[in-house]
């Protein structure tokens, strides 16, 4: 244990390297780690002690890979990797598969030469296979590690990334395969048709384990909405247990766990409380980029430390024929591939496929496992991967950033998913999908929208609790993305200068269309830009104004503000109206602002003119409140009340901006058509702040119409 | 089923190939289902679609069906209105929006082609032709996409169109006087707002071209 905790906090001293930004633009943090271990390991081998065996495959396959793959599957972007898939599964699976037939036949073919050393020829063929397997497969951590710094565009992204992930379950069979062939001694055809039954049971297997334990977790989740503590704790027990499952029985380990992470994702988000969403998160990224380092230290410590057997025809045979077999793989597969493909791979896509292929940490692993009595090249196998995992993470991890550069391949998007983009993503589902049935024929929109129903009307009943489970996905979008801005606004402290999202001073006003008002009602106009701030700060007003209500409701934990955040909102929208009279009760209390959309609504039906004019409320989402109408308003209908109380609160106070509520909002809500402000407003209001503060009651319905006609 | 028929109308099929840049045997799959749908005959109308199972439960279904009768979508320069039936060529052309663009492309044909698809889209959208999604316009679409909704649907419609007409307009028109009325959504300001939307990757389906049993009914 303490030499664990040494390391560990050695390593988490070594992210220091961002300080020198100059270093780390050139140098890919993994580089740099690994060096780091290449240090730290000859410095203990200096110092005479002999070096715990820290890459244990144990410890590697047990603990550290697990955090690393758990993150990449719960952050998985389904949408892309599930429309790539193809092409995903024809690199992984036939791209791998070529990639060491052809390196173990090829050194073979050089070990057999008359040229070569004479302990070459003793390898046989088995045993060049099995380690062609062991080499050939790309390695998502690396990938990872790598790839996060250059910022690609999304498609490359996933395409090697999902390779690396999925061509576990390859590696896997082969491994074994070749393994248990080599013990044997012969093969026979049988035992290859076994072999690729073999694959499919462990893929397939692999997926379903993962699959299942996902199901349960997400199904688990929907119950722990009085245990929100523990929530993150079942995301990862879940999760390992799959792994730990799969693993033994000798099925895909990775693949259990991406399945598992990809198929609780949606629901388990959609049950667990914010927090808890947060710390699940950045516990992966924590757990994740600790294994990481460890990882990339650990390789660097073994290289020095591990007894090594150099053969320079073998290595150097072995890193070439990666490079080529990886190239001639993705050309070749993209030539077949891209006749399937509506969105072709160009040439340049392909170059970055096969300058990705980075080999890591799992392939020494895998090749320290071996049985030293079976493999007497074993050591001289370690030293070749130990050389090509160096040269794939050195060599191409930093030559690729400025080769992305250089071919001036697409980059990341990093723009802001908009609420017209979400829009048009859905609407161009449907449309594609129509087309389709139109057509004739049942292709990828097709099934795709069949599934969505399908899940929508069994499988989200069943795992979601409440009422979330009903709420489509744009709406469940558009509520994301209040909620971000209210935060945003809280976290910075409701600032009054706050710069809206997209700097312009367009606001609601400009958008309405403009009717002419039944009756004359000019209320003054509030200056433009001030429009969107106070809104703004209203959003983060209506966060501690729930909060304090809340605090009347909850007799538990201390409520979180964006707690259960709209589920809640549209459980107990009633219970809120209910407290709220209740407080109407308590007007000459200062910190009272539930008071406000009592007396808002009191106010309303007092002056149906006013309501009526209203077509739709400057603040987003509007609400439509009448109180003659009993079916409340929809879910958001509260916030919005809250929202505008708060509105008008702060408008009252405009001269000193502050946030706390203080006393009774009486402002009208603001009229449709927008055009009318309240500029004018401050003095009015102040007057009827005071009257109100002294005068408490119905009687401050008298007020009401004063801002009309002023 | 799977063999190709001696395609009838050869000649036709040429100017159509032309046109609408399907090939042949596309355009032979695509004939076929043509007369499916309208019994063997010559034109289609509305009604004729909803003899299509699928079509019903997809929530614009009024829209796409709309877009086959509009006339702008007829690559006719200025044509405006809609139709009561279509021939194959109309239903050819309507088609050919969502061909995927070829690989060997150049830049400014790629350009073509995406504003053409926009269009597509953007005269799906202008329901009275006059070249600008209004609030109104916008906002019955976001309520059709909720329809499947329920209850949520409508008021949540309205403050996500709401809010989406803002976006639009703080892209396009970035600094609006407080009584300047911003008229609806034109076609440049379409363009802008879906500028990193990719529709040319996007807006495709894969057209046959061999003929498959799987011909929904």
């Amino acid at each position: 244990p303490l030499s664990v905790s040494l390391s560990l906090s050695l390593s988490s001293v070594f992210p220091g390297f961002h300080l020198i930004p100059r270093l780390s633009s050139i140098v890919p943090e993994s580089c740099l780690l690994i060096t780091v271990g290449l240090l730290v390991g000859g410095l203990i081998k200096l110092a005479g002690e002999k070096v715990p065996p820290v890459l244990d495959s144990k410890l590697f396959f047990l603990c550290l890979l697990p955090p690393i793959i758990l993150d990449a599957g719960y952050f998985l972007p389904i949408r892309p990797f599930m429309e790539n898939l193809g092409t995903i599964l024809m690199f992984a699976v036939v791209g791998t598969l070529w990639n060491a037939f052809f390196v173990g036949g090829l050194l073979y073919a050089v070990c057999q030469m008359q040229s070569a050393p004479s302990d070459l020829l003793n390898l046989e063929l088995l045993p060049c296979l099995l380690f062609g397997s062991v080499v050939s497969a790309v390695d998502p951590v690396a990938v990872l590690a790598v790839f996060e710094e250059i910022h690609i565009n999304e498609l490359l992204h996933i395409l090697v990334f999902g390779e690396s992930l999925l061509n576990d379950a390859v590696t896997v069979v082969l491994y074994h395969l070749f393994d248990e062939y080599s013990s044997v001694g012969t093969v026979t055809v049988v035992d290859a048709v076994l072999g690729v039954l073999c694959f499919l049971v462990v893929a397939v297997g692999g997926v379903l384990v993962g699959a299942i334990y996902g199901i349960l977790a997400a199904f688990t989740s929907r119950f722990t909405s009085h245990t929100r503590v523990i929530e993150p704790l079942f995301v990862f027990v879940y999760s390992y247990m799959a792994y730990l499952s799969a693993e033994m029985f000798h099925l895909s380990g990775i693949m259990a766990l991406i399945a598992c992470g990809a198929v609780m994702r949606p629901y388990v988000e959609a049950n667990i409380s914010h927090k808890s969403h947060t710390t699940i998160k950045y516990f992966l990224k924590m757990w994740s980029s600790v294994s990481e380092t460890l990882i990339f230290i650990f390789l660097g410590v073994a290289t020095v430390d591990g007894d090594h057997s150099w053969n320079w025809t073998f290595v150097t045979v072995t890193v070439i024929l990666c490079l080529v077999a990886r190239i001639i793989g993705v050309v070749g597969l993209t030539f077949i591939i891209n006749k399937f493909r509506i969105v072709k791979l160009t040439t340049k896509d392909q170059f970055i496929i096969a300058y990705g292929g980075l080999r890591g940490a799992i392939a020494f692993s895998l090749g320290y496992l071996l049985d030293n009595d079976r493999y007497p090249m074993r050591r001289m196998f370690l030293t070749a991967i130990i050389t090509v995992v160096f040269f794939t993470v050195f060599v191409q991890g930093m030559t690729i950033k400025p080769l992305v550069e250089l071919l001036a391949v697409k980059k990341k998007q990093e723009a802001k998913r908009s609420i017209n983009e979400e829009i048009h993503t859905q609407f161009l589902d449907h449309l594609l999908t129509g087309i389709e049935d139109i057509c004739g024929h049942y292709g990828h929109h097709h099934w795709k929208d069949k599934l969505n129903r399908f899940n929508k009307k069994y499988i989200k009943k069943c795992l979601i609790a409440g009422e979330r489970s009903r709420e489509p996905q744009l709406i469940a979008f558009y509520h994301k993305m209040e909620m971000k801005q209210a935060i945003e606004l809280v976290e910075s402290g409701g600032g009054v200068k706050l710069p809206p999202s997209v700097p312009s001073t367009v606001s609601m006003q400009n958008i309405q269309p403009k009717k002419p008002p039944p009756v004359e009602r000019a209320l003054p106009q509030i200056p433009k830009g001030r429009e969107d701030e106070i809104r703004k700060i209203l959003r983060g007003n209506l966060q501690k104004t729930r909060q304090r209500l809340r605090s009347y409701n909850r007799h538990t934990l201390v409520a979180d503000p964006f707690e259960d955040g709209w589920s809640d909102l549209l459980l107990k929208k009633s219970k809120m109206i209910e407290l709220e009279k209740k407080m109407n009760n308590y007007l000459t209390v200062p910190a009272a602002p539930p008071d406000s959309p009592t007396i808002t609504r009191a106010r309303l039906s007092s002056d149906p003119q006013t309501y009526q004019m209203k077509q739709m409320s400057d603040s987003v989402p509007t609400i439509q409140v009448d109180l003659a109408s009993p079916q409340s308003p929809d879910s958001l209908s509260l916030l919005d009340e809250l929202q505008r109380a708060d509105q008008r609160r702060e408008l009252r106070r405009r001269p000193p901006p502050d946030e706390e509520e203080g006393g009774l909002m009486m402002r009208p809500p603001q009229a449709r058509g927008g055009d009318q402000g309240e500029e004018g407003g401050p003095s009015a209001k102040e007057q009827r702040l005071q009257r109100c503060l002294s005068d408490p009651g119905p009687s401050a319905e008298d007020d009401e119409d004063e801002p009309f006609l002023s | 089923m799977g063999a190709l028929n001696s395609l009838p109308d050869e000649p036709q099929y040429v100017g159509l190939a032309e046109k609408t840049g399907f090939s042949f045997e596309q355009i032979g799959i695509l004939h076929k289902r043509f007369k499916q749908l309208s019994n063997n005959g010559e034109t289609l109308r509305r009604e004729d679609f909803n003899t299509i199972p699928d079509l019903l439960c997809n929530p614009i279904r009024s829209e796409i069906i709309e877009a086959f009768f509009d006339r702008r979508n007829f690559r006719q320069t200025d044509a405006v209105g809609t139709v009561h039936e279509i021939g194959f060529g109309e239903f050819l052309l309507v088609m050919s929006h969502f061909r995927p663009p070829s690989i060997r492309l150049d830049d400014e044909q790629k350009e073509v082609i995406r504003t053409e698809k926009l269009r597509f889209l953007f005269n799906m959208h202008d329901t009275d032709n006059d070249g600008t999604i209004t609030l109104e316009e916008y906002r019955h679409v976001v309520e059709e996409l909720l329809s499947r909704s329920g209850a949520l649907g409508k008021e949540t419609a309205k403050g996500i169109a709401d809010a989406a007409m803002l976006e639009v307009a703080s892209i396009s028109m970035g600094h609006m006087e407080p009584d300047e009325f911003y008229e609806g959504i034109t076609f440049e300001h379409f363009n802008k707002l879906l500028k990193e939307f990719e529709v040319e990757s996007r807006m495709n389906i894969r057209f046959m071209n061999m003929d498959t049993t799987t011909l929904c009914k």
